[in-house]
């Protein structure tokens, strides 16, 4: 009996201890729950649009990651990144590259530009060591006057450009680029598109196989498995035999290479961190000093996470625009850094630590009030653009508490004990 | 013929700009061996490292003199990686090591052993997967080795302090061809039972071959630990003896030495102590960042100029800082029979205390601001003086300030061209007097004076140290004054506190002999010391 007690109260303590952990996870997770309710919308409907918003950002919120372990907060200036797909957008338009071919276009153009910017941001950010949000975030918005330069002044003027992505008689690229003519309006998403549940059944057979067989070779332990199977088994069968659920889902369809571009970065985030490189990462993030001590050039890997998640931002933000099949040239990438940083902090990252999990999580919550926050505001308050500016609110107001929910946590970080008081303590 | 010695730094010379900071130090170690290098700070034993080790900070102000040889060859080392390739290890005295990395990841950190994978294959190797079962087992040998079971995949956070310093020796044994080890106070943050376990694991690192180089001030842990001992004072090579030939008390001596320098006392007071206690301070615990104290206890009477010395780390720049509210304080100050609230520089400049900070330009002085407006700020603030009007429209009186510092100038005789002359382009020691004429400006009972002298040339250092003890032979102004050179304290002091970890180790009249003040330092008292 007296066992048992002392199992309870240490559950207790354990769910008291990820409560505080992930407050601001739960919060918004009752937050969406009460406006969906609120939003009176169908759920096949807002679950259809909800899968529309994942696979258009949750790229650019993984692309978050690397830094983050990297000891350099979140990366805002992968706004900066999301500028140089847009120029390769640009590029691909005015070429008049249709499909598939203008977006490989597009990539290509967009690597060097946003590795290089990367590149400049990095060392910019490796002189404000401790201030690289705050940096970064300041940077992204400097960085917009530069680039009304390039897209108002320099395009068009000194680099001619076609009438496809110009008005005549007016300076610079046109505010709004339409990409439904050139084909290049969902040309990853539809290249293979299937019904939700499909891809759902399909998910789970591969992951309960992989399950298997790593744990077979010894990869993986029992309880891995156990949960890997036990919740693909459960989804699929949620959806499978209760007539409500697959009444939601039914109407849904994914775009299966978008999502699978999505899967190979979650495990090229996770195979990074267990090379050279990312044991760098991570000993650069976890000390500096330390890391330098031993030899590790500090400043030079600082730069690389910086140029590898701006570049995979740049490529997010091209998978963000072939979604929407127009791009607003002078408006698309403004809230890229903002957003996507709100998002994987909702996921319960910190400024410090973030894993896929985190992003994937933080970006389902996060969207999923975006989705039904206009509708919500309407019920609520009897006017939309309250739930409209309720979700601006939430995004700066998510990054505002992450970072004194930060500052809180550090100022509070036990000291070590000194040798005199691990002395008095055994005394 | 047989190797005579692993390392060999013969007739070494060093300069930072003018000033020399190390003057032909010779330095030999043989294989096998615990070398004890010993010395005050400042007297040359990190410079001497870095040149071991290349530090850059030594090629960036113009390189040395002398030669350096290992295993008989002569070498250049230009980098700290350089020393590596040579087999020159160092363990340090703060922890290199990630926290949230096992100890295996510690070890190993930037020597990884990785396997080639597809990707690297085409972008090079630092995208090799990295081999964990591999570094595991050398780890687990580099423990062994250490003499220390504990599983390597712990996590290095969870470690108690004592055994993370055994992970970074296991880390630098790990290392291959290591033939030379240098600790660097490496027992500093141990616990006694930890130094002892420590020093017989350095004895087994050196029976196995690897020569060791021990700098500590703990004398007593030199004689347990150390075969040769070498000791440096003010640049300059003292001497170098087996530990045989040698006693705590000649170390002691060896490592303070007067070296010639006539001790010459301030001029003799014309009346004597009231005999009254100005200050009383009980179980004083200051958390300041590597200056703590631990309980220290201490009376100073009135009237009295009393010098706070000992090494740097063990405390005594905590004291002031502490006293004054600048660090969180805890324990017990009286002034003259006043309980002082601590934690509070307001409080303790309005019960009349004052202090001169050791950090002239961080805390002490207003760079970009005027002499006259550095002098009678704080006690504009603290105090409402310089002001005039009537009610809340009080304004500064410009005439007040001028009339004031003029004085000052005039008094602590500071150099300058005008009272409106900013303070940053003062010269060190005319900057100094600023902040005591800010100190005196608060009319204060007590002065605490921190490092007065630091920084500033010869000549300036003699008159801050006369203002001091005019200020106390003409005005009676009780002075405790702070200072890490142990000579400036002997020459006005009446008696000097020496602190080390944190508590009061001895208080000593500044004619006690040199070794007194030698085993105060490493924590020795004289009575503990004549038993030795």
């Amino acid at each position: 009996m007296a066992e048992l007690n002392i199992q309870r109260k240490s559950f207790a303590s354990a769910v008291r201890a990820n409560v505080r952990e992930y407050i601001v996870t739960y919060v918004f997770l009752a937050l969406s729950i009460l406006f969906v309710i609120f939003s009176g919308r169908p759920l096949s409907d807002i679950f259809s649009q909800l899968m529309g918003r994942m696979s258009r950002n949750l790229f650019i919120v993984l692309a978050l990651i690397i830094p983050i372990i990297a000891g350099m907060g979140i990366n805002f200036a992968i706004t900066i990144g999301a500028m140089a797909a847009q120029v390769g957008m640009m590029l691909a338009i005015n070429w008049q590259l249709e499909g598939m071919t203008g977006l490989l276009a597009a990539a290509g153009i967009t690597l060097p530009l946003a590795a290089l910017f990367g590149f400049l941001i990095g060392s910019l950010l490796n002189k404000m060591k401790g201030q690289e949000t705050i940096g970064s975030l300041i940077l992204g918005y400097f960085a917009n006057g530069a680039y009304q330069l390039l897209f108002l002044f320099i395009f068009g003027k000194i680099i001619p450009l076609s009438d496809r992505v110009t008005i005549i008689g007016a300076t610079g690229v046109a505010n709004t680029l339409n990409m439904m003519g050139g084909g290049m309006y969902m040309a990853l998403d539809s290249l293979i598109s299937i019904p939700f549940t499909t891809a759902l059944y399909g998910v789970s057979a591969l992951i309960t196989a992989a399950a298997i067989i790593l744990y077979v070779l010894k990869k993986m332990s029992l309880k891995q498995l156990s949960i890997l199977v036990g919740s693909s088994v459960f989804f699929s069968l949620l959806v499978l035999l209760v007539p409500s659920v697959h009444q939601i889902v039914k109407g849904t369809s994914v775009p299966l290479v978008t999502f699978l571009l999505v899967a190979v970065l979650c495990v090229f985030n996770v195979i990074i961190m267990r090379t050279r490189l990312g044991q760098k990462f991570r000993a650069v993030g976890q000390s500096r000093s330390v890391a330098n001590a031993s030899g590790i050039n500090v400043n030079r890997t600082r730069v690389i996470a910086i140029m590898i998640s701006t570049v995979l931002a740049g490529w997010g933000q091209i998978i963000f625009i072939q979604n929407l099949g127009t791009l607003q040239t002078y408006a698309a990438h403004e809230m890229v850094g903002l957003y996507a940083g709100a998002a994987i902090l909702v996921g319960g990252a910190s400024l410090n630590r973030a894993t896929n999990t985190q992003a994937i999580v933080g970006c389902l919550l996060f969207h999923l009030l975006f989705t039904v926050s206009q509708d919500a505001g309407k019920t609520l308050f009897g006017d939309a653009n309250i739930g409209e500016f309720f979700r601006v609110f939430v995004a700066y107001g998510v990054i505002a508490v992450a970072l004194v929910m930060y500052a809180w946590k550090g100022g509070k970080k036990a000291k070590p004990l000194t040798a005199r008081e691990v002395q008095a303590k055994t005394k | 013929m047989s190797l005579n010695h692993i390392l060999e730094m013969n007739n070494i010379s060093k300069q930072y700009g003018e000033s020399a900071v190390l003057r032909d130090v010779t330095l030999k170690v043989r294989p096998g061996e615990i070398h004890a290098l010993l010395g005050e700070n400042g007297a040359g034993k990190s410079t001497l490292m870095n040149i071991l080790f290349g530090m850059p900070v030594i090629h960036g102000t113009g390189g040395f003199q002398g030669e350096v040889r290992i295993s008989d060859q002569p070498v250049t080392i230009h980098s700290p990686q350089d020393a590596m390739t040579l087999g020159i290890g160092m363990v340090h005295q703060e922890f290199m090591l990630i926290p949230g990395f096992t100890i295996t990841e510690n070890i190993k950190l930037n020597r990884e052993l990785s396997k080639p994978n597809l990707i690297s294959r085409i972008l090079g190797h630092e995208l090799e997967s990295l081999d964990h079962a591999a570094m595991a087992a050398d780890a687990h040998k580099a423990l062994t080795s250490v003499g220390v079971g504990i599983a390597q995949e712990t996590l290095v956070r969870t470690l108690p302090v004592g055994y993370m310093q055994f992970v970074e020796i296991a880390r630098e044994i790990d290392k291959t061809g290591v033939k030379l080890l240098v600790f660097d106070e490496p027992t500093a943050v141990l616990t006694e039972s930890e130094a002892d376990q420590l020093i017989s694991v350095m004895k087994s690192i050196a029976a196995s071959g690897i020569a060791i180089i021990f700098i500590t001030h703990r004398l007593h842990e030199v004689m347990k630990a150390a075969d040769t001992v070498t000791v440096l004072r003010d640049g300059k090579l003292v001497g170098s003896k087996p530990i045989a030939q040698t006693s705590l008390v000649e170390m002691a001596g060896m490592m303070i030495g007067r070296g010639g320098e006539e001790l010459t006392g301030p001029p003799a007071r014309k009346q004597p102590l009231s005999g009254r206690v100005a200050l009383e301070v009980r179980t004083l615990h200051v958390d300041m960042p590597g200056e703590s104290l631990h309980g220290l206890d201490l009376d100073v009477m009135e009237g009295e100029i009393v010098g706070i010395g000992g090494l740097a780390g063990q405390g005594k720049v905590g004291l002031p800082n502490g006293v004054m509210g600048l660090y969180p304080a805890s324990g017990s100050v009286r002034l003259f029979g006043q309980e002082m609230p601590l934690n509070s520089p307001e409080s303790a400049l309005a019960h009349g205390m004052s202090m001169v900070s050791e950090d002239r330009r961080g805390v002490g002085l207003l760079l970009d601001e005027s002499i006259e407006d550095n002098i009678s700020f704080n006690a504009m603030q603290v105090k409402g003086e310089f002001f005039t009007g009537k009610g809340p429209f009080k304004i500064r009186s410009a005439r007040k300030v001028r009339a004031h510092a003029n004085t000052m100038i005039h008094d602590l005789d500071i150099r300058c061209q005008s009272p409106a002359q900013t303070a940053g382009t003062l010269s060190g020691g005319n900057q100094q007097k600023v902040c005591i004429a800010r100190a005196l400006t608060m009319n204060p009972h007590f002065l605490f004076v921190s490092e007065p002298t630091r920084g500033i040339d010869i000549g300036a250092k003699a008159l801050v140290l006369d203002t001091l003890v005019r200020l106390n032979r003409e005005q009676g102004l009780t002075i405790v004054m702070v200072s890490s050179e142990l000579m400036e304290l002997r020459s006005i002091c009446d008696r000097i506190v020496i602190v080390a970890e944190g508590q009061v180790a001895d208080i000593l009249a500044p004619d006690s002999p040199d070794a007194a003040f030698g085993l105060a330092m490493s924590g020795i008292s004289t009575q503990e010391g004549q038993n030795v």
